[in-house]
């Protein structure tokens, strides 16, 4: 029986020609991730171990960007908990504000991800890198901390579903609205414990931000792992921003599917998903009239150079509409600047936007956007469920990029077209 | 090694956002998180839970974040044991990692109300329902989970190998 993209990338890593859905293996890691919630909880378990330290001080990142620019005392102290650790064991890949960016934006960008590796994080959207084709899942802080100790983990192999992507997508359909629609289609367990492996022609029209956001989505169907296979744009992508070699695997043709879906991008509609979970999906002409109170545009979903660039595109020459607080996040450093260089966060403001530092922040209900009871939300993030972004009863609408400018200047869920765009 | 207490009913895909919230995980210890356990969905929780009680919820339990503050915050109330028709597997692999004992029973899941008495024997995974009478077979750990159960968490697991 042949093997899925999936399990040749963890059958590489456990040093066996061949693993099948369902065995529990012991794969070695090419790198361990953290940030500022996770990582102190794992330190405190590593401390437990009868360990020498950290298995490999080049193969983790601590990445401080959740509750940070440290919002209050206790996140303070979080966060110098993880950067003590980190100078302690020498930690080459350690972020905190000022060089920071969310982590799994940051990670590609700075290159320690790339095709062919296995990676855990301590945060459940560690899935995202499935789109340089590498496997990768998120895991709590105790596997963490095992992590960090011997540079192994173990794993039950997952068994799989492919999405074959078809056709050139429709207009304003981006990454979001097609992992949206999939997950509006299988449910949020509807790939429990399995890889989603993307494949098809209409790959080759989906841009990295495109793909990153798919696969950062995985776990939002409650899914192992997302993947792509890796083709030139990936190619192009990695030898820009990492010198380190990458090893491409593709599915045999005979591997093992528990299903499979064709999907026809250029048939899709923008899409939202409604409260209070992402499986709650509209196309955009269902959505009726939603008014709002609050527009975030960032995350580790899509706060990418991509998604900021669609956003000025529908913001620019626009003002957001009155009693519509918008906030738009860059991810990392990097593409702040980017979008500073090429006028955008000129356009946010100019619209009566916020522009903040890279963090997490409001997709958690962290901070920099909390909502108040009864307050509504439409987000670029990726979970809307009760209480995520405040107040129990306040509410988060998931949507692409172009989705939320739209709906900022309309102060209503809409789509770009409704601006005459 | 056996469990016995009054149960906590839920419904399809608790996240551990309603577990535990966002806003309380600036403070990850134990004994904080647990006056917060399950706020969201059920704002007397922590009041009412009773040490040996039982969560018992239909899919996907544990959907969302990774945060492993979320079986910290249930084994810190006091709770013996979740079983669930299933589970979010970073919730699972992270309840099991902790020593938080849970069990997927889908009939289980389906015949057990809010505030029956329940005991579990994990050796053989049998679940009896003292209210109604009932009894249901649970799904046994694999031998390694056991191995890693029986050590009281990962960690240990490891340090004893």
């Amino acid at each position: 029986m042949g093997m899925t993209m999936t399990q040749k990338i963890l059958a590489a890593h456990t040093g066996l020609s061949e693993v099948k859905a369902g065995q529990l293996i012991e794969a070695d890691l090419d790198l361990v991730l953290g940030n500022d919630v996770t990582s102190p909880v794992a330190i405190g378990e590593m401390k437990k171990m009868k360990v020498d330290g950290v298995f490999d001080k080049d193969k983790i990142a601590i990445v401080l960007d959740h509750f940070t620019p440290n919002k209050d005392i206790k996140s303070a102290e979080l966060c110098k908990c993880a950067k003590t650790f980190a100078y302690e064991n020498d930690i080459t890949n350690f972020f905190e504000t000022g060089e920071v960016g969310i982590e799994h934006a940051l990670l590609p960008e700075k290159g320690l991800v790339v095709a062919g590796d296995v990676v855990i994080g301590a945060d459940s959207h560690t899935c995202t890198y499935g789109a340089l084709g590498a496997f990768s899942t998120g895991v709590g802080s105790t596997d963490m901390a095992a992590g960090m100790a011997t540079g192994k983990a173990w794993f039950k192999v997952p068994s799989a579903i492919k999405f074959v992507l078809k056709n050139k997508p429709a207009k304003w359909i981006s990454g979001k609205d097609i992992i949206l629609h999939i997950i509006g289609m299988i449910g949020v367990d509807g790939a429990l414990y399995k890889s989603m492996e993307f494949v098809g022609d209409g790959i080759q029209y989906l841009s990295m931000d495109d793909r990153f956001a798919m696969t950062n989505m995985a776990i939002e169907a409650g899914g192992k792992n997302g993947i792509f296979p890796v083709d030139d744009l990936t190619r192009e992508y990695m030898k820009e921003h990492s010198t380190r070699e990458f090893v491409e695997y593709t599915a045999d043709e005979d591997a093992e599917y528990e299903a499979t879906y064709e999907i026809d991008l250029s048939e899709l509609k923008p899409t939202v998903a409604f409260p209070h979970l992402p499986e709650n999906t509209r196309t955009i002409d269902n959505v009726g009239e939603v008014k709002i109170d609050q527009v975030v545009i960032g995350s580790c979903t899509n706060g990418r150079i991509e998604d900021l660039r669609i956003a000025a595109k529908v913001m620019e020459g626009r003002q957001v509409a009155k009693g519509v607080r918008t906030i738009v996040i860059p991810a990392t450093q990097k593409i702040y600047l980017q979008a500073i260089e090429e006028g955008l966060v000129s356009i946010f403001i100019k619209a009566g936007a916020a522009v903040s530092t890279p963090t997490c922040g409001p997709c958690l209900g962290g901070h920099m956007g909390i909502l108040a009871k009864g307050e509504r939300a439409v987000a670029t993030t990726n979970r809307n469920f009760v209480g995520r972004m405040g107040d129990p009863e306040s509410e988060v609408y998931l949507a692409s990029p172009a989705v939320a400018a739209a709906s900022a200047i309309t102060g209503k869920i809409s789509c770009p077209c409704e601006l005459g765009l | 090694m056996k469990a016995f207490g009054k149960v906590h009913k839920y419904g399809d895909n608790v996240d551990t956002d309603v577990i535990i919230p966002a806003r309380y995980l600036n403070a990850p210890d134990p004994s904080e998180l647990a006056k917060h356990c399950m706020e969201d969905i059920d704002v007397d929780f922590a009041k009412n839970v009773q040490k040996g009680d039982i969560i018992v919820a239909d899919k996907n339990f544990g959907c969302g974040s990774s945060r492993e503050h979320a079986p910290i915050a249930i084994k810190a109330s006091g709770v013996s044991c979740v079983i669930a028709e299933t589970f979010a597997r970073i919730f699972y692999r992270n309840a099991i990692n902790i020593g938080l004992p849970i069990i997927e029973c889908p009939e289980a899941a389906k015949g057990i109300d809010a505030g029956d008495e329940v005991e579990i024997d994990f050796d053989s995974g049998k679940i009896y329902n003292k209210t109604k009478g009932t009894e249901f077979q649970g799904q046994a750990f694999p031998e390694f989970m056991q191995k890693i159960i029986k050590a009281e968490g990962l960690i240990n697991y490891i340090n004893n190998k």
